[in-house]
């Protein structure tokens, strides 16, 4: 600046300041002209991924701003239907009486994009037994149905022969709060137990016939950890990274499967075949020889209509990223990435997209 | 009465002053219409915040209150996925927790505060209430946390102990996991120590000095002194430190979610697992699809605010029989 002199006294100075300042306003005005910011709500299970996206996303598009509020899935749905974010976040997919919501309410349809996926497994408290236990889907459903009570049952004894179990009385334990991993444990014990499906159903809490809650997965791995002969759920994520110990699941194949961040993908595998074109589907119980069967996608939800044609456009690249590129980061975080068949699906979902 | 106003000569020379009758503009000028009216504003705020807050806890619970009426109070079920709810187990839990909480923590808290206000040096009881202070400012998950970590591994010891001799009473039997009424009873009693003994501490140091002069005039001793005329002058804001302390238990969240085991029964046991209302509110709200949901959590919210109302009416009516007696007495 100080290199630039003007002289003001003559009219060539003058015209000199005044296309400095246009030039200045112009550069600013497209500068904000770019700058997005997009809002999204929803899932907590799934907000240490987005939040890395938005993170790795703006470093590579500086205009644009991600800007997560895990409130929650069923927070996300409301505030998606409200119209005060630009997406929704959930870890249950809509119903069919919320998408109709959403289309009244909006005008606009809502879009489902599985992004990540998760997984529950059963983790224990049995003094003197160190072993990975193998379950059966009646020995989880009886548990948590409350006809199975003592752990040395024929029916959780029979697949770990080599294990001496006790014949004390189990004590199951649940999460309290309303939550995605309740959402899966709930949907696969009523794909294995019609008793299951026809008394309890599944939701992001339920009325459970036995058992205590505790708040969060830290809240149910403290109740396992300090109540004896226990037994409860916990998210994949939280089990990997506290180094829980969790048992065995038996699939529909009849294998006795690990969760891991493979299992899991396999089952989403398993069930691309069957999956419907809104992508709204339930991969427990999938079939695959290798898959976990209490495994979960996580969606991010799109309407398929925005009024404001910049934010729909970052919106657009910004979830072509994150099925593409972003999957890199699903993996350190313990989110299983999506199989590739998946990923390809939903490229030619987001065509949909009236953006 | 004439008499004695002429004989304070300040007296008449205000109400003369009040007798001309000020201008509206004159008292503004002097200041005191200000007060009145920022005063006045503070006063209306509060009625209309809890306006506010007992018609949006009205309108937003109309589904739930239409669909179970009068039911929903003493329906022991609450299944979300069905779209039944019944709040019975978590207004009982509610109630029990805060009752025992207080019954632990009146005696302890007002032994403390008639300990650090009558009888403790003053250095002590400075040093003391000055902890006690920092007490109160601790974070209910804090709570919580010690309620896991410390509480709950000592009751793993002691309760069998107890079970063992006094099981045979129902309020004790039944298996224990550490998890129950009680354990968030003990916290709930710990939260609230330090506000019954800070409150009632100041109260008991502001009783006038010609109160125990007077007592002790008569020969009184030290503990008669204070029990027989300290305490009753002091019992209005006792009393008043005893309600804050409800109120805390009846809205405490948090710490009480972490220890009582959230199942939503019914149980004589206090040994035995259960639920609160702040808590399942807490617990379910940010996941709950559907409107019935919504709206049956609402009206758990609404039944809160009734239970505290009662509560408070109670209290309430309970102090003035007690004055009764002493006009008796």
């Amino acid at each position: 600046m100080a290199l630039v002199s003007f002289d003001l006294d003559t009219e060539e100075g003058l015209s000199m300041i005044r296309r400095f300042l246009a030039l200045a306003l112009i550069t600013t005005a497209s500068a904000f002209a770019q700058q997005v910011t997009l809002t999204g709500a929803g899932s907590t299970f799934a907000n240490p991924l987005y939040s890395s996206w938005s993170g790795h996303y703006h470093a590579l598009h500086p205009n644009v701003e991600v800007n997560y509020q895990s409130i929650g899935s069923g927070g996300g749905i409301r505030q998606l239907i409200a119209g005060t974010v630009d997406f929704g976040a959930t870890d249950g997919p809509m119903t069919n009486a919320q998408l109709a919501e959403a289309q009244q309410k909006r005008g606009t349809a809502i879009l489902h994009f599985p992004t990540a996926l998760g997984a529950a497994m059963p983790s224990y408290n049995i003094p003197g037994v160190t072993a990975t236990l193998k379950f059966t889907p009646a020995a989880l459903a009886g548990i948590y149905l409350g006809k199975i009570t003592k752990w040395n049952d024929p029916e959780i004894q029979r697949p770990n022969p080599g294990v001496k179990l006790p014949s004390s009385n189990i004590v199951v334990i649940h999460r309290s709060d309303g939550s995605g991993t309740t959402y899966t444990w709930a949907d696969y014990l009523s794909k294995v137990s019609p008793e299951w499906k026809n008394k309890i159903g599944v939701g992001t809490s339920v009325n459970w016939p036995v058992g205590l809650g505790g708040k969060g997965n830290e809240g149910v791995a403290g109740l396992i950890r300090r109540i004896p002969n226990s037994i409860g759920y916990i998210e994949l994520i939280y089990a990997v990274q506290n180094h829980i110990l969790y048992g065995e699941v038996k699939n529909s194949s009849g294998n006795f499967i690990e969760a891991d961040l493979k299992s899991v993908t396999a089952a989403a595998a398993g069930a691309t075949k069957t999956m419907p074109a809104d992508f709204r589907v339930s991969i427990t119980n999938a079939p695959g020889a290798d898959a976990y069967p209490i495994s979960t996608y996580t969606w991010l939800l799109v309407p398929e209509k925005l009024s404001d044609m910049t934010k729909a456009k970052a919106l657009k690249e910004f979830l072509r990223w994150g099925l593409t590129d972003g999957q890199q980061y699903c993996a350190p975080l313990t989110y299983a990435p999506l199989p590739a068949a998946v990923v390809q699906k939903e490229l030619q979902q987001m065509k949909k997209l009236q953006y | 009465m004439s008499n004695a106003v002429l004989a304070t000569p300040e007296v008449p020379f205000e109400s003369r002053g009040l007798d001309k009758k000020q201008t509206w503009w004159e008292r503004l000028r002097k200041g005191d219409e200000v007060v009145h009216l920022i005063t006045l504003a503070g006063g209306w705020s509060i009625l209309v915040i809890t306006g506010l807050l007992v018609q949006h806890l009205w309108v937003y619970s109309r589904l739930s209150r239409h669909a179970f009426g009068w039911h929903f109070l003493v329906d022991s079920t609450w299944d979300p996925v069905n779209g039944v709810f019944g709040a019975w187990p978590f207004v009982y839990g509610t109630v029990v927790t805060s009752l025992l909480a207080l019954t632990i923590a009146i005696p302890i808290g007002l032994g403390s505060a008639i300990f650090l206000a009558e009888l403790a040096p003053r250095k002590l009881s400075n040093a003391l209430t000055f902890l006690i202070e920092l007490l109160a400012a601790v974070p209910s998950v804090i709570y919580g946390l010690i309620g896991i970590f410390l509480l709950i591994p000592v009751l793993f010891n002691v309760v069998p102990y107890v079970q063992k001799y006094f099981g045979w009473i129902p309020i004790f039997n039944g298996t224990f996991y550490g998890v129950s009424y009680f354990s968030a009873s003990i916290v709930l009693a710990i939260m609230v120590v330090p506000f019954i003994i800070s409150i009632s501490r100041e109260v008991l140091i502001s009783v006038p000095v010609s109160q125990r002069e007077a007592m002790m005039a008569l020969g009184a001793t030290k503990w008669d002194v204070t029990w027989r005329a300290v305490v009753p002058y002091a019992r209005q804001g006792i009393m008043g430190s005893i309600f804050l302390s409800l109120a805390r238990a009846l809205g405490e969240t948090m710490a009480v979610t972490m220890v009582i085991g959230n199942v939503a029964q019914v149980s004589t046991s206090l040994m035995a697992p259960g639920y609160t209302i702040a808590a399942v509110i807490a617990n379910e709200f940010t996941e709950a699809t559907g409107d019935l949901y919504l709206h049956a959590l609402i009206e758990l919210g609404l039944v809160l605010f009734v239970v505290t109302m009662i509560f408070n009416a109670l209290a309430r009516l309970l102090m003035l029989t007690m004055k009764g007696h002493e006009v008796v007495g």
